[in-house]
């Protein structure tokens, strides 16, 4: 008994941290990779992103395992969408009612959560054949991933642009701030290196 | 300013200044995974053209002339993801039926498109600049498809001879791709002074 309980929470715990490195969103799935370019240009953004795609993440796949059952294979990725697509609308206006400065900065980044692949990605990969508690993990681990990923990369866009990280100033007074990472190229550039950089790391596997 | 040059100036403006894959990170998917050859980036910038003047057109209908008299903003996009994933569908069935052989070349592509965000984000920009005319939605519609074929045409043709290059093993694929992208929107960025 207990080491069929052990094997369960040991299954759950990999589920959770497959989305943090092994299948990582955006490192490994290259899914998702229009909010990770376009909000990053500093941490909060990128982490209010980040928020919002757990809590779509999660919501979606919470419905779309208790429906998984009602589903036809036809007409699912239509029910996927709108499902989506309505949880979107919730964070959104939840977004510009408390957090107003912070919905002007992100702009149609926020509905545009609607066709990211990550969420997509999952209800269909995973939410729409597991019951409620796997799903539930797969999106809490694929979420933190998401928003772990993208913080990371833009600390590092933060800190070379401006100098600051969470609008706190960390650099030497001597330090002038590399513009270009603050703009476009900044965030192609960084994120090819990053992901280099990982390709690197995990070689010997890939 | 008469129509007509307002018409071109939103033309250029949505194809070089907002480009939309390159200042506005739109449809990078597409243009990571399709960019290998440059005849498929081709029919793919062709079908995203298609479909996004379509939908751009009929959202800002919706948009202008149903939800806003009628104060239903709230399930804007909930309405605007059914009509992208009716144009494809559409568009879809048009092409089989009409013209067999393109349908083939087409593919997996026309299903894709529906999570292109190309296509929703174009759709969104189109309430955000706040464009006022319907012939002008059309026009800026067109172009972003315009601007997106280009893009991916470029980077098509930039990684075919990439292809001979000798790039880092663990910077092969999509991170140089990332890096060639980079470069690509710096290069952009100096038509930003032509227009707003």
């Amino acid at each position: 008994m207990t080491k069929s309980n052990d094997k369960t929470a040991l299954r759950y715990t990999q589920t959770l941290l497959a989305g943090l490195w092994r299948e990582n969103p955006v490192f490994r799935l290259l899914l998702g990779m229009c909010p990770t370019l376009a909000v990053t240009a500093a941490v909060k953004p990128a982490f209010t992103m980040g928020c919002c795609v757990i809590f779509v993440l999660l919501c979606s796949n919470i419905i779309v395992s208790l429906m998984r059952n009602l589903l036809k294979p036809h007409l699912r990725i239509l029910m996927f969408t709108l499902t989506i697509a309505t949880f979107v609308t919730i964070a959104d206006l939840f977004l510009k009612a408390y957090l107003p400065r912070m919905s002007e900065m992100l702009g149609p980044y926020v509905p545009l959560i609607i066709v990211n692949c990550i969420i997509i990605c999952r209800a269909e990969a995973c939410a729409s054949k597991n019951p409620l508690l796997v799903s539930v993990i797969d999106a809490v681990g694929m979420g933190l991933g998401f928003t772990l990923t993208l913080c990371i990369l833009a600390a590092v866009r933060e800190l070379l642009g401006t100098g600051k990280i969470f609008e706190i100033h960390v650099m030497p007074e001597a330090f002038v701030p590399w513009a270009a990472m603050s703009m476009p190229v900044g965030a192609f550039i960084t994120l090819g290196l990053l992901l280099g950089l990982v390709n690197k790391v995990t070689g010997k596997k890939a | 300013m008469d129509t007509l040059s307002v018409l071109l100036m939103g033309f250029i403006s949505v194809v070089l200044v907002n480009n939309l894959v390159l200042t506005k990170f739109l449809g990078i998917c597409p243009y990571l995974g399709v960019s290998g050859r440059i005849d498929m980036a081709f029919g793919m910038g062709l079908a995203v053209t298609f479909v996004v003047t379509l939908s751009g057109t009929l959202t800002w209908m919706i948009d202008n002339w149903i939800l806003m008299p009628l104060g239903l903003e709230v399930t804007r996009y909930v309405c605007f993801i059914l009509v992208i994933a009716g144009a494809v569908q559409l568009v879809e069935m048009y092409i089989r039926k009409f013209f067999p052989s393109l349908y083939d070349s087409f593919g997996i592509f026309l299903p894709l498109i529906t999570t292109n965000c190309a296509i929703l984000g174009l759709c969104l920009f189109l309430h955000l600049w706040m464009v006022d005319h319907l012939l002008d939605a059309a026009v800026r519609s067109f172009g972003a498809g315009i601007g997106f074929t280009m893009a991916i045409c470029i980077m098509a043709g930039i990684r075919e001879n990439l292809n001979m290059a000798d790039v880092p093993a663990c910077l092969r694929g999509a991170p140089i791709t990332l890096i060639t992208a980079g470069l690509l929107s710096l290069a952009f960025m100096g038509f930003s002074g032509m227009i707003r």
